[in-house]
């Protein structure tokens, strides 16, 4: 697979030079590729916001390289510009960055940076609004008379509008109902889907993270300690637990009932997957018999 | 630059004797050095006060590194205090330089070092108060010492009140503007090139969600004190009770003897 986004022994101290002085980020190897659906998971504090800033320009590395497309997105100010159309960042909470008059505004405000044509700008938002389920009467309303989670629909269309060909989106489900939860994340696989998008989504739910995404890369103490396919990350379950994040639920019963003895596998994080692994080991257990 | 290293009044946490003092006794200390410093007319006094300022500096244990940096944003204001002092203090003695419409006695040099380190000890014992004591410890104190006002129907509990949810939040919104920044930026949002007007227009997007959040945070703010049944400052009764101990005293007659001290040997010397 072609990388899209590299970091090359990527650092970040925060307040450098002060008392307060701490590095976020320690020689961080990171590769996102062309795409693909990759989860970043991560304790409060880990650096995983730290480093997803640093992919699209906004915070700037004290020390290493952030690669977009192979070149340094560093390389001049114009460039780091770019960047910042090409790789959308929807920040936590995004409800509270709405500001104009109507939802067609807010999220036409992207594409009008960029500098585009009133006709394309029209067409990308009405196609950004259609991807999060905005209604078309929600376009002409205040922004601000919208519930929670329809606010943060309009601000995940207004960076979607951007067209980003890698889009990173840091808890997008914090704070949802559940219907909420599997609404926005269906939405944003849609994205994925139409666009060949390269999605990286930013989570500490494990769970959420096993049913969507194809590679995870964890995030700990401004290193990453191991990524892999949810399989072979859940397979480190003693150290996630240490790091505080734990593997899902699922996974953890399948481990209890190997250590008590059952012969089944317990690389599983998905009902389907469950069902299947409960049936190969009752096929098993019914054989010996 | 980040917004978050901006220092406004910072507050160094120590356990030195000057932290543990009273706030009332630093606050009224605070004053006590200012009227002894416009008290102060000649070398002796000067060179008393300044050695009294570098003890305390010195026993807080802030740096003087700090101090200097907090000093930055006035140096113009002192530079043209000591200038226009120096050029304008008119002497009875020879002019020392004259030319032109410039005339520089020796009133003017010795009034110009006496502005320049009056300023700069002003200053800097209003620092000492600030990075020694905890904002709130100094709004309590503030409170304290403000209470007989009550009498003449100021609401000194509500301005306290005010004041420290002020301080409280500052820290708050600077995170949170550094936030929509980052959010806008990320869409492109230009806040640093084009012309007044364009730079005007950019805040929009900044200002717009950042009133939106304080006043939400405001309205939360007030629910939540209202659950908890707050009504005001009467007959309530407070965690942190301010009590004057022996150093306390010590301090405060310290206080009153440099200032008498000060008063009196003004008139004496040059």
């Amino acid at each position: 697979m072609e990388p899209i986004i590299q970091t090359e022994r990527l650092s970040h101290i925060y307040s450098a030079g002060t008392p307060f002085e701490h590095g976020a980020l320690v020689d961080v190897d990171f590769t996102a590729y062309r795409g693909e659906y990759l989860g970043i998971i991560g304790h409060t504090g880990s650096g995983k916001s730290t480093l997803i800033q640093h992919l699209n320009g906004l915070l700037k590395p004290t020390s290493g390289k952030v690669l977009f497309e192979g070149k340094d997105i560093w390389e001049s100010k114009e460039r780091t510009r770019q960047i910042r159309f090409q790789v959308g960042l929807v920040f936590q909470y995004p409800e509270y960055q709405l500001f104009e008059e109507t939802v067609y505004k807010d999220i036409a405000f992207g594409p009008g940076n960029m500098g585009l044509d009133p006709e394309e700008i029209d067409r990308r938002v009405r196609q950004a609004a259609g991807f999060v389920g905005l209604k078309e009467e929600t376009l002409q309303k205040s922004p601000f008379e919208l519930s929670g989670g329809q606010k943060r629909r309009v601000a995940i269309a207004g960076v979607i509008a951007m067209e980003p060909s890698v889009l990173i989106l840091d808890e997008p489900t914090a704070g949802l109902d559940p219907v909420g939860v599997e609404s926005i994340l269906s939405n944003i696989h849609d994205y994925h889907v139409a666009k060949n998008a390269t999605i990286i989504i930013v989570s500490h739910s494990m769970e959420e993270m096993a049913r969507t995404v194809d590679r995870i890369v964890v995030v700990n103490d401004g290193k990453i300690p191991f990524s892999g396919a949810p399989r072979e990350v859940f397979a480190h379950g003693d150290e996630l637990e240490r790091m505080g994040l734990g593997v899902p639920a699922m996974t953890r019963v399948f481990h209890r009932l190997r250590a008590m003895g059952v012969d089944i596998d317990p690389s599983v994080y998905t009902i389907q997957q469950a069902r299947d692994a409960i049936l190969a080991a009752m096929a098993r257990k019914e054989g010996t018999v | 630059m980040a917004l978050k290293d901006i220092t406004l009044g910072q507050y160094f946490p120590g356990k030195t004797i000057i932290h543990r003092l009273d706030p009332r006794t630093k606050l009224i200390g605070t004053v006590a050095y200012i009227v002894a410093l416009f008290l102060a007319a000649n070398v002796v006094t000067y060179a008393i006060l300044l050695v009294l300022l570098a003890a305390l500096i010195a026993i807080s244990k802030v740096g003087v590194k700090s101090i200097l940096r907090g000093m930055r944003p006035i140096f113009i204001i002192i530079l043209i205090t000591a200038i226009l002092n120096l050029f304008f203090t008119p002497g009875k003695g020879e002019p020392l330089v004259s030319w032109w419409v410039f005339t520089i006695y020796v009133e003017g040099i010795r009034a110009a070092v006496f502005m320049i380190l009056r300023i700069m000890m002003l200053i800097t014992c209003t620092f000492l108060l600030t990075y020694t004591t905890s904002p709130i410890m100094l709004t309590d104190g503030l409170e304290k010492l403000l209470s007989p006002l009550k009498a003449i129907r100021v609401p000194i509990h509500e301005l306290a009140m005010m004041m420290s949810i002020a301080l409280r939040f500052i820290p708050t919104l600077i995170e949170e503007t550094d936030k929509i920044m980052s959010a806008q930026k990320a869409r492109g949002a230009d806040f640093d090139t084009g012309n007044l007007i364009q730079k005007a227009k950019a805040l929009v997007p900044l200002l717009v969600p950042l009133f939106i959040s304080a006043f939400r945070r405001a309205d939360e703010l007030a629910v939540a004190m209202e659950c908890r049944c707050y009504h005001g400052g009467s007959g309530r009764t407070r965690l942190r009770q301010l009590k004057m101990k022996g150093m306390d005293i010590v301090a405060l007659l310290l206080s009153l003897a440099m200032c008498v001290g000060i008063g009196v040997l003004a008139h004496y010397g040059w």
